[in-house]
């Protein structure tokens, strides 16, 4: 069984953080990697940074700038993974744009993943239907779970399309914005939170988008499975470092 | 082979919609009804009567005597620099603002490099009463000081965009964020024929009206519908795509698409897409892109902001690697030395996009009797400054 179903299977709510590779310094990808499993993270996106991230805040954008400065590139990162997995054994997705992935080639970077241990690709501007009639094959054959996104504006009928071809969970946005922001959930997030969770579908789902403390944290897994952290665990890496990430952890999970 | 979108959104292996999910929404409301609104007799009637009085069209096809007798061919040139606002940009946004009045849409964004196209907005904006923002490249808002100027006094606020190169690439980033952050009121009104699919087929069909301008202006000169040649400048190909239109699938007629080399094509500061790039993803399509080997968007260089683009609408990465269109670039210099040529020899002083389209007579030969149009996208009065500096005036 793939590790992210394995995983979702457990009975908890599930904490799962982003952060971009190479950033702040380059070779910090696997260090960052054990200390999120050590204090307790339940899953990882692997941001490979892009020069262009359309769905992005400011945060994400500046810690991509950085790691591309920093030297980051796809070769690199899959060389500071290739022993990931005598190492962390949580479940690990790479998170990134479409467009890195499709110069190195589709099927030569899912059997890299494959090879490595990652068990799944989130790719926000690979649309449901170019993977279906593309890659989807492709992505079956080295074992890598396709996460889709919905928002608060996806209708339900493609809500269920998305349910009907996924595999792993669906990853919910919490709200009509880019990554980043952090107003705080209000009656429309909690509205669309309790839409969801009554559409039964048949994939769990994992929040992301403005969750930044352990209050969005409990207040986005009241129905979901679990719920993602990006840039707010970025800004707490640009100020604390590494040594920041159990204080952090402990924090959301307390 | 047709040169024309497909039912998918695809110009060949070019196009689609390479979007996040969050715009999803968006764009498939426009797509599901771009076509149906466009073809209503209401809509066509009060798009044309606007492009009439508004507008000022049918703008001139002038036969340019001096120079065709200097490059000793027939040069007519299609007068889009008379358009109200200055450029080509008018026909589309005009388009633009009553598909989304239809839409039941009151808050309009847009990005822009020279700053043509966020005039042209914020002009439609100013008409019909709708709320506009502009996104524009911190380097294009000093490069374009008076289209900055002009966007205010229309009521747009505009926004720097600071991020990357700074320029239109970096703009058009922006304008995308905000669409996401504003799903429902909001429309983005693209100046080019880029963007994920509707927006390429839909721009250019709102500026297809040059071609078909063209057509009948030419019979009535030349007693002959089809040129020999269309030329046109392309940054994102939104003025050669509605020149070329009516003319693509007629492969007699001639079609010379002009990029901007920048400081020269292998200098590392250079916009030449079709030389420099390969098939990649920006902005929501796939088309040709100046990239790295890794896939990472390369910053562009051209000393003219509407051509300072990394990418080319996916019908025109259709045109080169199909060998429909001959592509041709032209470095900053020579731009600028057409540029004054076509005013000296003309009276016409053309925006430095358009003076690209110019500077290829030097080098590239015509025959005497060929009929060549070059669609003369836009006037220089923003580029006074640049015109200045660079010719110590
Ligand atoms: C006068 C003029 N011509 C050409 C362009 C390039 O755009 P496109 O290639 O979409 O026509 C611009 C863009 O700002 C412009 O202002």
């Amino acid at each position: 069984m793939n590790r992210i179903t394995k995983k979702l299977s457990e009975d908890k709510k599930l904490l799962s953080i982003y952060f971009t590779a190479g950033y702040p310094q380059l070779e910090d990808t696997v260090e960052i990697l054990e200390s999120l499993e050590e204090n307790g993270v339940d899953m990882v996106e692997i941001g490979l940074p892009f020069s262009d991230p359309l769905a992005d805040g400011p945060t994400i954008q500046e810690s991509s700038t950085a790691a591309l400065k920093n030297g980051m590139n796809t070769d690199l990162l899959f060389e500071q993974l290739t022993n990931i997995r005598e190492r962390v054994s949580i479940p690990l997705i790479i998170m990134g744009y479409f467009n890195p992935v499709l110069q190195y080639g589709v099927e030569a970077f899912c059997a890299k993943c494959e090879e490595i241990g990652i068990d799944g690709l989130i790719l926000p501007d690979l649309p449901l239907a170019e993977y279906q009639e593309h890659y989807a094959s492709i992505f079956k054959r080295y074992n890598l779970i396709n996460v889709f996104l919905i928002t608060p504006q996806t209708s339900d009928e493609r809500i269920m399309e998305i349910d009907e071809n996924s595999e792993g969970f669906i990853y919910m946005v919490s709200s009509a914005s880019t990554t980043g922001k952090t107003s705080g959930f209000g009656q429309e997030q909690k509205d669309y939170f309790a839409r969801i969770a009554n559409m039964n579908l048949s994939n769990p789902q994992i929040v992301g988008f403005g969750i930044n403390n352990v209050e969005t944290f409990k207040s986005a897994t009241e129905f979901a499975s679990g719920a993602i952290i990006g840039s707010a665990f970025i800004k707490m890496l640009t100020s604390e470092g590494i040594q920041g990430i159990q204080t952090f952890i402990k924090s959301i999970l307390k | 082979m047709s040169y024309h979108v497909n039912e998918k959104g695809y110009y060949g292996e070019f196009g689609g919609a390479y979007i996040p999910e969050m715009l999803y929404p968006n764009v498939e409301e426009l797509r599901q009804n771009y076509l149906e609104i466009t073809s209503e007799a209401s809509f066509k009637e009060e798009f044309s009567s606007l492009l009439k009085d508004y507008v000022g069209r049918p703008t001139p096809l002038y036969f340019a005597e001096r120079l065709s007798e200097k490059y000793n061919t027939k040069i007519y040139l299609k007068r889009e620099d008379l358009c109200h606002t200055g450029a080509h940009k008018v026909n589309n946004t005009i388009g633009q603002i009553l598909l989304a009045k239809k839409l039941g849409k009151n808050r309009i964004i847009a990005e822009t490099g020279a700053g043509q196209h966020g005039v042209a907005t914020a002009t439609v904006c100013a008409l019909m009463g709708i709320e506009c923002i502009v996104y524009m490249g911190e380097i294009d808002i000093e490069r374009q000081a008076p289209n900055v100027a002009r966007m205010k006094m229309l009521g747009a606020t505009v926004i720097p965009a600071l991020s990357g190169s700074r320029t239109l690439k970096d703009a058009t980033n922006e304008a995308i964020r905000d669409w996401i952050n504003n799903p429902t009121n909001t429309h983005y009104i693209i100046g080019s024929v880029v963007g994920p699919h509707p927006y390429p087929d839909m721009v250019a069909r709102f500026q297809s009206v040059i071609s078909e301008e063209i057509k009948e202006q030419l019979h009535e000169k030349e007693g002959r519908e089809e040129p020999d040649y269309v030329v046109a400048c392309v940054g994102g190909g939104s003025n050669a795509a509605g020149a070329y239109y009516h003319f693509l699938d007629n492969e007699e007629v001639g079609i010379i698409a002009v990029e901007a080399a920048g400081k020269g094509i292998h200098t590392g500061e250079s916009a030449a897409t079709s030389v420099l790039g390969k098939a990649g993803i920006i902005h929501g399509s796939k088309t040709l892109l100046m990239q790295t080997g890794d896939g990472q968007i390369t910053e562009p260089y051209s000393i003219s902001a509407g051509l300072d683009y990394p990418g080319v609408g996916p019908m025109h990465a259709h045109l080169y690697t199909s060998g429909r269109g001959e592509f041709i670039s032209i470095t900053d210099e020579d731009a600028m030395l057409a540029g004054l040529e076509l005013s000296k020899l003309e009276g016409i002083i053309p925006a430095i996009e358009t003076s690209h389209a110019f500077a290829i007579f030097k080098d590239r030969p015509f025959k005497n009797e060929d009929v060549v149009v070059v669609n003369l996208s836009g006037r220089g009065d923003k580029d006074l400054g640049t015109y200045i500096d660079y010719f110590n005036l």
